[in-house]
């Protein structure tokens, strides 16, 4: 029964994250194509912050700023839901994923929905709004081109900002021809494809009875939300049909504009490198012609983790996706291998926060390396979060047997000087073990590395014959 | 000033020569250094592993065992930044003699301020800038900020003979190493660690150099499975070469 446990050493010591990684990375040619195209997304994020001199004052600004929003939370959300019921807008308020794809049914029930035009929101995502909605007979048309091909493929995002990267241009070609959007078959060229989307897109945005965007601000003065997309999408969401239905976390509340230009000017710089989104698209009230604005409000755990002292920060995030274009273990292991539908370092931590048991077996992907937190404009402290995390999975019953024993192993070793000596000085025997065995799956550094020479002495011994 | 020389298990074990050179060259420098018998650990391993509990008796003996020097100096970055950073949380107070533990690179930089000629390595040599180096003792400038560029590694190597200094491609990206994710997340580990050798042979160098044994065992230990070749010394070999 020992023996077979050690032989399956290496099974034990992997997680859900390292089974789908190590899977990911068979195809090499794919996985090095996807590292090297988040690095080029990473290097131009650095040519945008190297070019303000005040970027590092900025990200300061952006922390303070949400530390100081989401500790006055309620304040703010008041603030905003008073302002948006002045302009005519109806707030509601929806506790979790079930109130809110309900009260999102109500509306579209109420206005005689049919079908729905959406921009890009990870919020709907979250709630797992489209599944319902569709459940309820209603269409649910994704108009960012990238959560439009996904859609179509019937697959989840695998990047928060660019949900479709894991797709070339021939797979996107080849969808096409089959959901009958491009004509001309083998034409996988990407201004066609795009061209012949946007056709396709254009009649869905004018045969729809809503448009549903997310937010990436609401400006608790005014009542405004702010939405920033590359495609203009959501402004045609909102200005065809009569009914626009805003999901916004409560964490999106920010104070005012002055705030909001500390965060416009980091948000696409930091998520694409782009000095800017194409379009940052402010919607206040209902179009004057008989039209209907509906903002929902969405807790969905929220109100907890803000009281959360270890971890509450991850609720400053800003949803630019540096952290994962930065990640070397996200790099190489894209957005699939986390069991979360966010991926990455904030995705180990919001779903560690969403549920614990469920998604533990993603802290594992992650080296310490701090690289996702010193990238961060709003500076949420992911690395230290997620060191945090992993003292905590013994109590939540998910820490690793196997890697618990090693550690207690070494701390009596570690803890008596003549146990520790006795190790030490019988190391330098490990050499002449044979390669053949050390590599039989009962060592798992052996697995990626040659062993390492042992010295026939160790520092300590030499220390102390040179006193001698 | 009093120097406690802290070094680490697995340098104590593995690597005792970057042990004797740390020694040689504070020594060298005229430097009132000792090396305080029955040192450890100072329970990074475990802790990173999601344990510290179990690293809360190694900190308490070495908090004792370190008493009363001005300084506890370490050959690994690592280990330091584990000590400085975590060390006033896990025993629960202000915790002086963590907040006295730099590493060699540091304490020779901003302590010693040492500007005399050092050894001679008629080498080039590629610079591999440990995560905790940068990011968490700031040894250099992170490419990730927007701040004026140094690095304090390569100043002290300036004062090498025949050295020549070079730097990869993305200079400081992880190796992969992270402790206990070598073992757990052995395919991007080893991934990272095939990614970053390549990087510094294409520099032309003949050696890798960094501040934290670590980083170099994991580097080398890939490098001697992928058949790449280059080799690994730690930066104070190369400070104290020749002396």
């Amino acid at each position: 029964m020992k023996i077979a446990q050690r032989v399956g050493w290496l099974k034990i010591m992997s997680t859900s994250h390292s089974i789908k990684a190590k899977e990911f990375l068979k195809n090499q040619n794919y996985a090095h194509w996807h590292d090297d195209t988040f690095w080029a997304v990473r290097s131009k994020r650095d040519k945008m912050a190297y070019g303000l001199d005040e970027w590092e004052q900025l990200r300061e600004k952006a922390s303070e700023i949400k530390r100081h929003t989401i500790t006055h939370l309620d304040e703010y959300l008041d603030q905003f839901a008073t302002a948006a019921e002045r302009n005519g807008v109806e707030v509601h308020w929806a506790k979790d994923a079930a109130e809110f794809n309900e009260i999102v049914y109500d509306i579209l029930k109420r206005h005689d929905v049919k079908k729905m035009v959406k921009s890009k929101s990870m919020l709907t995502e979250e709630c797992g709004m489209n599944p319902y909605l569709e459940s309820k007979g209603i269409e649910v048309v994704e108009t960012d081109l990238g959560e439009r091909i996904i859609q179509l493929k019937g697959q989840a995002p695998s990047h928060i900002v660019m949900p479709a990267i894991h797709l070339n241009h021939d797979d996107v070609g080849e969808l096409f021809e089959e959901k009958g959007i491009s004509d001309e078959k083998g034409n996988h060229d990407p201004t066609y494809l795009t061209y012949r989307a946007r056709l396709s897109l254009r009649n869905e945005f004018l045969t729809a009875d809503a448009g549903m965007t997310g937010a990436n601000f609401g400006i608790a003065e005014t009542g405004d939300i702010v939405v920033c997309t590359n495609e203009g999408n959501a402004d045609m969401s909102t200005s065809c049909p009569k009914l626009h239905i805003a999901a916004i976390g409560l964490e999106k509340i920010i104070p005012n504009y002055a705030c909001l230009a500390v965060f416009q000017r980091m948000l696409c710089r930091a998520g694409t490198g782009q000095p800017t989104t194409t379009y940052t698209s402010h919607f206040r009230k209902a179009r004057p012609t008989a039209h209907h604005m509906h903002i929902v409000l969405v807790d969905n755990g929220r109100s907890e983790w803000v009281a959360n002292p270890e971890h509450w920060e991850s609720l400053k995030c800003i949803r630019c996706g540096s952290c994962m274009n930065t990640c070397p273990v996200y790099r190489r292991s894209g957005g699939y291998s986390y069991s979360y539908f966010i991926p990455g370092p904030i995705g180990i931590n919001l779903g560690m926060l969403r549920d614990a048991q469920q998604h533990s077996g993603n802290v594992s992907a992650c080296t310490l390396c701090n690289s996702c937190q010193t990238v961060c404009p709003v500076k949420v402290n992911l690395g230290d979060q997620i060191y945090l995390w992993r003292q905590q999975l013994d109590e939540f019953g998910t820490a690793n047997p196997q890697k618990k024993l090693m550690c207690r192993a070494m701390s009596a070793v570690y803890g008596s000087p003549a146990l520790y000596n006795l190790s030490t000085a019988l190391a330098h025997w490990a050499n002449y073990v044979p390669s053949s065995l050390m590599n039989c799956g009962m060592n798992p550094w052996a697995e990626g590395h040659e062993m390492m020479e042992f010295p026939k002495k160790p520092f300590h011994e030499m220390m102390e014959e040179l006193k001698h | 000033m009093k120097i406690g020389l802290f070094v680490p298990c697995y340098v104590d074990a593995v690597y005792p020569e970057v042990g004797l050179a740390t020694w040689k060259l504070l020594r060298h420098l005229g430097l009132d250094v000792t090396y305080p018998e029955k040192q450890t650990c100072c329970g990074q391993p475990m802790a990173n592993a999601g344990f510290e509990r179990q690293a809360v008796p190694l900190a308490e003996k070495f908090v004792e065992k370190f008493q009363g020097f001005d300084y506890v100096v370490s050959p690994s970055v690592s280990c330091t930044a584990f000590i400085r950073l975590n060390y006033p949380r896990l025993l629960n107070h202000e915790c002086e003699t963590a907040g006295r533990c730099m590493d060699v690179v540091e304490f020779l930089h901003d302590v010693v301020k040492v500007n005399q000629r050092l050894g001679t390595f008629p080498h080039r040599v590629s610079l591999h800038n440990s995560c905790h180096g940068v990011r968490e003792l700031g040894l250099s400038s992170p490419s990730e900020q927007h701040v004026a560029k140094f690095n304090k590694i390569k100043d002290l190597l300036a004062l090498v003979d025949g050295i020549e200094v070079v730097e990869p491609e993305r200079p400081d990206e992880c190796c992969g190493f992270g402790g206990m994710f070598s073992v757990e997340e052995t395919a991007v580990s080893m991934q990272m660690g095939i990614d970053k050798v390549e990087r510094h042979i294409q520099t032309g160098a003949e050696y890798v150099t960094g501040p934290d044994c670590s980083c170099l065992m994991h580097m080398a230990g890939v490098a001697k499975k992928q058949g790449l070749n280059i080799q690994f010394k730690h930066v104070v070999e190369i400070l104290a070469s020749g002396l």
